[in-house]
C-alpha cells in the first residue's frame, strides 16, 4: 500500500487530495503515472496530456525513474510557484 | 540556520538586527524580500493564496539553506516563506545571509531564492476580475537555477 497525495491545479482538477494504492513491486513513477492516466478522462488529460507534472516520493523530488516501494509516500503536482 | 513557514508577516528589520549583532566578526548582511504584486500577466490582483505540502516543504528549503552554506563562506540563514491568503504588498518571502564579507553573502541570498523558485513546494493562486487561477511556473526561473550549476 502507498499514499498518493495531489496538490494545487491538479488537486482541484481531479477532485481529490489523496488516496491509498496497492502497487505491483517495482512501479516506478512513470508507470504508477501510466495506471493512473489509464483512469480515464481528466486522469488521461492530467497524467497523460500536455501539463507539465512533478512527483515527489518521501517528500523529495523524484525522476520518473524513481521506483516506489511499500509504505512510500507519493505526491503529483504542476511545476512549483512560490517565493 | 532557521527556515520557518507561517502564516503570520515577519518583521525584517527585526530578523536583520537580530542576525547582525548576533556576531562581531559579522561584516555583511545581505537580504531579500518578496512581496506581493497587485499586477500579474495583465490582470489586476486582488488577492493571493499560497499553498504548499507540508513536510515537505520544510524539507526543501532546509536542503536548499544546507547547500547554500556548504557552498560559501557564511555565518548564518534565515529563511521564511509564508502560506496562506495574501494582498498586495503584503511580504511573501524573506531570506537574510550573513557573513565576513558581501560577496558571499550576496551570491547565497541570490541561490537560496532560485533554488526556492524552481524546488520548495508552493504554488500560488491568484484572485483577478475574472476570476481565480494558479500561476504558471516560468521557464526564466528554470534558467535562473541552471546557472548555478555551469560553475
Amino acid at each position: 500500500m502507498i499514499k498518493i497525495l495531489y496538490f494545487a491545479r491538479l488537486r482541484e482538477a481531479l477532485g481529490l487530495v489523496s488516496e491509498e494504492l496497492d502497487l505491483p513491486q517495482g512501479t516506478n513513477v512513470a508507470k504508477l503515472m501510466a495506471l493512473l492516466a489509464a483512469r480515464g478522462d481528466t486522469w488521461q488529460q492530467e497524467f497523460a496530456g500536455s501539463h507539465p507534472l512533478r512527483a515527489a516520493v518521501n517528500q523529495t523530488l523524484a525522476p520518473n525513474s524513481t521506483v516506489i516501494n511499500t509504505g512510500d509516500e507519493v505526491a503529483f503536482f504542476p511545476p512549483v510557484t512560490g517565493g | 540556520m532557521t527556515v520557518r513557514v507561517q502564516s503570520e508577516d515577519f518583521d525584517a528589520g527585526a530578523e536583520i538586527s537580530r542576525m547582525r549583532l548576533s556576531r562581531a566578526d559579522t561584516g555583511a548582511v545581505a537580504a531579500f524580500i518578496g512581496q506581493v504584486r497587485d499586477l500579474n500577466d495583465g490582470a489586476r490582483v486582488s488577492t493571493l493564496t499560497l499553498e504548499h505540502y507540508p513536510g515537505m516543504t520544510e524539507k526543501a528549503l532546509e536542503d536548499i539553506v544546507e547547500q547554500a552554506k556548504t557552498r560559501w563562506d557564511i555565518f548564518d540563514i534565515l529563511l521564511v516563506h509564508r502560506i496562506g491568503t495574501l494582498q498586495p504588498t503584503d511580504q511573501i518571502v524573506l531570506v537574510v545571509v550573513s557573513g565576513a564579507h558581501r560577496g558571499e553573502a550576496f551570491a547565497a541570498c541570490q541561490f537560496i531564492m532560485d533554488f526556492l523558485k524552481t524546488d520548495a513546494p508552493f504554488w500560488k493562486k491568484e484572485q483577478t476580475p475574472s476570476g481565480t487561477r494558479w500561476v504558471e511556473a516560468k521557464v526564466s526561473d528554470d534558467v535562473a537555477r541552471e546557472r548555478w550549476q555551469k560553475k
